[in-house]
C-alpha cells in the first residue's frame, strides 16, 4: 500500500511537471499559517506514514513523513527518549514531514540544537518524481552534499519529504524550573552569562519582568545549580513550557501580527511593543502592527532578521528578504531540485 | 590557459612572495595528508586579503582555470590534491582570530586558524570550541568546515556543522556571500549545512564564526577491558540505553591496543580483545553520580577490568594512547591505510568479523579504532608500499571495507570526506539520480565546474565503469555468491 502511495506521488509530480501546474505539499495543515500560501493543487502527503525503524540503543528513529509527531513522541517516551529539539506541533495532527519542512524548534533549541542538527537522513522525491535518498541512519556521514539538512526548513520548496531519520536523545533524568524577577537588560545579561558556565540550562523565557529558566539533567546537578543561582522554584512547569512551545500561553493571545525575530543573543531590539524572549536572548516574539519594512529595519539594526509569523492577512513579503547574490543562489538551487518549478511556489519567497 | 600568461595576470594584484611557480616551491603542496596521491599544481597562490582571494577567483573564472583551496593540508582523503592545470589556493595566511565575544560565546576567525588555537584563545573566558579532530594541533578551521570534521566528542557535542554559526564565502564568480549569522537561525535554505562538508566544491571560505561552549566543570574517564569485541559493543549499547550520553566513547581492538601501549605506555591492559574508553563530563555532582553508574554497567557487561582515572594526569594518559593510535599503528608496518566508514553500532561484531575475513584473504593485518558512540570505524590496514602489489591489495581491501559499511546501512565516510580517495565508493552509496542531483547542485554554485573538480562526486560515466560488482543500498546484485 505504501508503494502504491509512492507511485501516486510520483505520478502526480510528473503530471504536474508536464502540465506546469504547481503542487501544494500538505501534511495535516497544522502550519498553514506559516509562510505564504502556495498556489496549486494540494498534494496530500499525510497518508505516507508509520515508523519504519527505531533502535533506542542506537539513538536513531526513522519514520515516514506523514507519521504524526505525537505518535513519534509517544513511542520515544516509552523508551525514555525524546526529540531533542522539542518541536512545536501547532495542531493535534502535526506530521514529521511538516516539522522538518518548517524547521521550527522549541524551547530546548539554544542548548540542544535545532531540527536540522538532528536530521541524519532523508528519502525525498524531487521535481521529476524520482525517489532519492541522502544521509542515512548513522551519526556521522560526510559522503556527498548534506541534502538531508538542507531539507530542514526548506518548506517543501525543494521536494516532497518521504522519510526522515532523526538522532534522538535520552530524556533528562530530572527537570526543574526557576523564576527570577528582573528587568530586560538584567535578564539578557544573566541568560548569556549563565550560558557561558557549565550549568544544565535547557530553556529560557523572559516576559513581563520575569525570567524563567529550565534546568535538565541529574537531580544532583539541578540541586547544585539551584543553590548557586537562587530563584523561585516553579510548580506546574511542564504546562508553562508547553504553553510557550505551542504558543497557547497568555502572551500569545493577541489580535495584532506576531513577528519572529532571530538575532544575536546579546542584542537589544528597539521595538516598543509586547515581547517575549526565548533561546537565551536569540529569539524574540513580538506583537506589533507596525509596517513590515520598519520591523525588518529594526531587526537588521540588531543584526537580526524578522519573519512575519502569524497575521490576519498575508502580505507579499513574509520572510526576511535575501540579499541579491544569495537570492540568486537560492533560485538556482531550487531549479536543481525542481526544474519545472512545481513545489510550493510562493511558500517561502514570492517566486519559489 | 598558458601558465606564463596566468602568472603575469596574478602578478598584477599579488605580491611576488604570494605566488609560487618554481618546482621546488611547489613540491610541499603536491599532496595533503593522503600521501598516496601526488600531483604538482600549475601554480600556488598564497593571498593575504579577502580582496586578493576574490581577484584570484575572478581571474580563474574568466580564464576557466580550475582552483583547489587548501588549509593546513592535513586532510586524509585527497580533497586538497592539486590539479596539474590548476591553481592551488592556500589560505595559510588567513591565520587571525578576529574577535572573541565571551558574553555571546562566539569566535569570528579566519579560515587558516588552527582548530586548537581557537580553544586556546577562548580558554581565558572558560570557553572552548568543541569539535576536536585528532589533528587539532595543526588542522585549520576552514578545512574543518570543508570536511565537516568530527573528533572524539561528537556524540555529545556534535560535528563541525553543529558548532558553527556563520561563514563568509566567495563564489567562483567572485561574489561574497554571508551565510548564517550571529543569530541561531537565518531565513532561506540552510546553506550553512550545505557548505559544511562540501569539500571546496561550492565556494572558498574566508571567515568562520564558531560557537564556544563553557568548559565542563569536571571530566572523568573510565577504562574497561573486555575478552571479546562483542561484549565491548554490548557495553556501549548498555551505557546509552541507560540514558547516559558520554562525552567520549572509544573502542580499540587488540592490535591497536598493543601498538598504542608500546608507543605511549598509556596503561592499557594487554590481555584483552578490546578496550573501551568512556569519558563523562559536566557539573561535578553529575559526573560523580554517572561515573558510578557507568562503572557498574561496565562490570555487568562482563568487563574483565574497569579503572577510573585517578587524576587528570591519568585521564590524559588514557586519552594519549587513543589519540596516538594512528602513529602507533604506523610503527607496526612501513605504511598504513586509514579507513573512515560509519555503521549502525549494532552491526559492529558482524563488521569486525568480516574485516578479519578480508584481512586473511588479502594477507594484510588490520588494527581497528572505533568512535564507538557514533559508529565511526577507523580500520588501519598495514602494508609495505615497497613490496610489489601490497598497495594495490591495501586499496582493494579498503574498498571492500567501505562497501561493507554501505551494505550494513552505514556510510563510506564519517569525517574524512570523499576527496579523490573514496570517489569510486560514492557509486556504491548513491544511485545515478542522487549523483545527478549532486551535480545539479554543484552547477547551481559553479556552472563551469572550476572549484575542486574531480573530487567528492564521481561522474556518472565513472560510476558506470566502476559498476562491475555493484552493491546498492544494502542489496548486492548476486547476494548468494560467496565473496571472500
Amino acid at each position: 500500500m505504501m508503494q502504491t502511495l509512492l507511485d501516486q506521488f510520483s505520478e502526480s509530480i510528473r503530471l504536474a511537471g508536464t502540465r506546469r501546474r504547481p503542487l501544494r505539499i500538505r501534511g495535516s495543515g497544522s502550519k498553514d499559517f506559516y509562510g505564504g500560501t502556495p498556489s496549486g493543487e494540494v498534494l496530500d502527503a499525510s497518508g505516507y506514514r508509520g515508523i519504519v525503524d527505531y533502535a533506542p540503543e542506537e539513538l536513531v528513529l526513522t519514520a515516514r513523513a506523514g507519521t504524526l509527531l505525537h505518535e513519534i513522541e509517544a513511542v520515544l517516551a516509552e523508551q525514555g527518549q525524546m526529540l531533542p529539539f522539542e518541536p512545536p506541533h501547532f495542531g493535534p495532527r502535526a506530521t514529521l514531514g511538516g516539522c522538518v519542512a518548517a524547521g521550527l524548534s522549541g524551547p530546548r533549541r539554544a542548548s540542544s540544537g535545532a531540527v536540522r542538527d538532528f536530521v541524519l537522513g532523508v528519502r525525498m522525491m524531487n521535481g521529476l518524481g524520482e525517489s532519492l535518498q541522502f544521509g542515512g541512519q548513522v551519526m556521522k556521514n560526510v559522503a556527498g552534499y548534506d541534502v538531508s539538512r538542507l531539507m530542514a526548513g526548506s518548506l517543501g520548496t525543494l521536494g516532497l519529504l518521504l522519510e526522515v531519520s532523526l538522532k534522538v536523545l535520552p530524556k533528562p533524568q530530572a527537570e526543574a524550573t526557576l523564576q527570577f524577577e528582573l528587568n530586560e537588560l538584567q535578564a539578557l545579561e544573566k541568560m548569556n552569562r549563565w550560558a557561558g558556565q557549565p550549568f544544565p540550562i535547557s530553556a529560557t523565557c523572559y516576559h513581563d519582568h520575569v525570567l524563567t529558566l529550565r534546568l535538565s539533567g541529574a537531580q544532583s546537578a539541578i540541586q547544585a545549580t539551584h543553590a548557586k543561582l537562587g530563584g523561585q522554584l516553579m510548580v506546574a512547569d511542564d504546562e508553562f513550557w508547553h504553553g510557550i512551545r505551542e504558543q497557547t500561553s497568555r502572551f500569545f493571545r493577541e489580535e495584532s501580527s506576531l513577528w519572529r525575530v532571530s538575532l544575536p543573543s546579546t542584542a537589544t531590539l528597539q521595538l516598543p511593543s509586547k515581547q517575549l524572549i526565548e533561546w537565551g536572548g536569540a529569539l524574540r516574539w513580538v506583537f506589533t502592527d507596525e509596517d513590515g519594512a520598519k520591523v525588518r529595519a529594526l531587526a537588521e539594526q540588531a543584526r537580526g532578521q524578522a519573519t512575519l509569523f502569524r497575521s490576519a492577512t498575508k502580505p507579499k513579503i513574509i520572510f526576511h528578504p535575501l540579499p541579491k547574490p544569495l537570492l540568486q543562489v537560492h533560485q538556482r538551487m531550487k531549479r536543481a531540485f525542481d526544474p519545472q518549478g512545481i513545489f510550493n511556489i510562493g511558500r517561502m519567497y514570492p517566486d519559489f | 590557459m598558458k601558465s606564463d600568461r596566468l602568472l603575469k595576470r596574478l602578478r598584477e594584484f599579488l605580491p611576488p612572495e604570494s605566488i609560487l611557480s618554481e618546482r621546488e616551491d611547489l613540491n610541499p603542496y603536491e599532496s595533503d595528508g593522503l600521501t598516496a596521491f601526488r600531483q604538482l599544481p600549475l601554480v600556488v597562490v598564497i593571498p593575504e586579503t579577502e580582496a586578493q582571494v576574490q581577484q584570484v577567483l575572478r581571474l580563474c573564472f574568466a580564464e576557466a582555470v580550475p582552483v583547489v583551496a587548501r588549509g593546513a593540508g592535513t586532510g586524509l582523503s585527497g580533497g586538497a590534491l592539486p590539479l596539474s592545470n590548476g591553481v592551488l589556493l592556500s589560505l595559510a595566511k588567513f591565520s587571525r582570530i578576529e574577535h572573541i565575544d565571551p558574553l555571546a560565546r562566539t569566535a569570528r576567525v579566519q579560515p587558516g586558524v588552527r582548530n586548537l588555537a581557537i580553544s586556546e584563545a577562548a580558554a581565558a573566558f572558560g570557553l572552548y570550541y568543541a569539535p576536536d579532530p585528532s589533528s587539532q594541533i595543526v588542522c585549520s578551521i576552514g578545512g574543518n568546515v570543508a570536511e565537516n570534521s568530527g573528533g572524539v566528542h561528537c556524540l555529545k557535542y556534535g560535528l563541525t556543522v553543529n558548532n558553527i554559526l556563520a561563514l563568509r564565502v566567495i563564489t567562483i564568480e567572485g561574489e561574497i556571500l554571508e551565510i548564517g549569522s550571529a543569530a541561531l537561525d537565518s531565513t532561506g535554505y540552510d546553506l550553512l549545512a550545505l557548505m559544511t562538508g562540501s569539500e571546496g566544491m561550492l565556494g572558498v571560505i574566508t571567515e568562520v564564526t564558531v560557537k564556544l561552549l563553557p568548559k565542563p566543570e569536571r571530566a572523568q574517564v573510565l577504562l574497561a577491558g573486555f575478552d571479546s569485541v562483542e561484549k565491548a559493543g554490548a557495553a556501549v549499547a548498555d551505557i546509552i540505553s541507560a540514558g547516559i550520553i558520554p562525552a567520549g566513547l572509544e573502542m580499540m581492538d587488540k592490535l591497536a591496543i598493543r601498538a598504542a601501549e608500546d608507543f605511549v605506555h598509556a596503561g592499557y591492559p594487554l590481555d584483552v580483545e578490546a578496550i573501551l574508553l568512556c569519558e563523562l563530563d559536566g557539573m561535578n555532582e553529575e559526573v560523580s553520580v554517572e561515573i558510578k553508574r557507568v562503572h557498574s554497567i561496565l562490570q555487568q557487561a562482563g568487563a574483565t577490568t574497569v579503572r577510573t582515572a585517578l587524576d587528570d594526569a591519568e585521564r590524559l594518559k588514557f586519552w594519549a594512547g587513543r589519540k596516538a593510535a594512528f602513529p602507533a599503528v604506523g610503527r607496526l608496518a612501513p605504511d598504513y591505510y586509514c579507513m573512515d566508514g560509519t555503521i549502525p553500532r549494532k552491526r559492529l561484531p558482524q563488521v569486525l568479523r568480516r574485516i578479519h575475513d578480508y584481512s586473511a584473504h588479502f594477507g594484510l593485518a588490520v588494527a581497528n579504532v572505533f568512535h564507538a558512540g557514533d559508529g565511526n570505524l577507523h580500520p588501519l590496514i598495514l602494508y609495505d608500499a615497497n613490496k610489489p602489489g601490497e598497495l594495490v591489495r591495501a586499496e582493494a581491501f579498503g574498498a571492500k571495507i567501505l562497501e561493507l559499511c554501505v551494505e550494513v546501512g552505514g556510510s563510506i565516510t564519517g569525517e574524512h570526506g570523499v576527496g579523490v580517495e573514496k570517489i569510486d565508493q560514492m557509486c556504491v552509496q548513491f544511485m545515478t539520480q542522487e549523483l545527478a542531483l549532486f551535480h545539479a547542485l554543484k552547477k547551481s554554485w559553479d556552472e563551469q565546474g572550476l572549484l575542486n573538480p574531480g573530487k567528492a562526486v564521481p561522474t556518472l560515466h565513472r560510476c558506470a565503469e566502476y559498476g562491475a560488482m555493484h552493491v546498492h543500498h544494502g542489496k548486492a546484485k548476486f547476494p548468494n555468491v560467496p565473496r571472500f
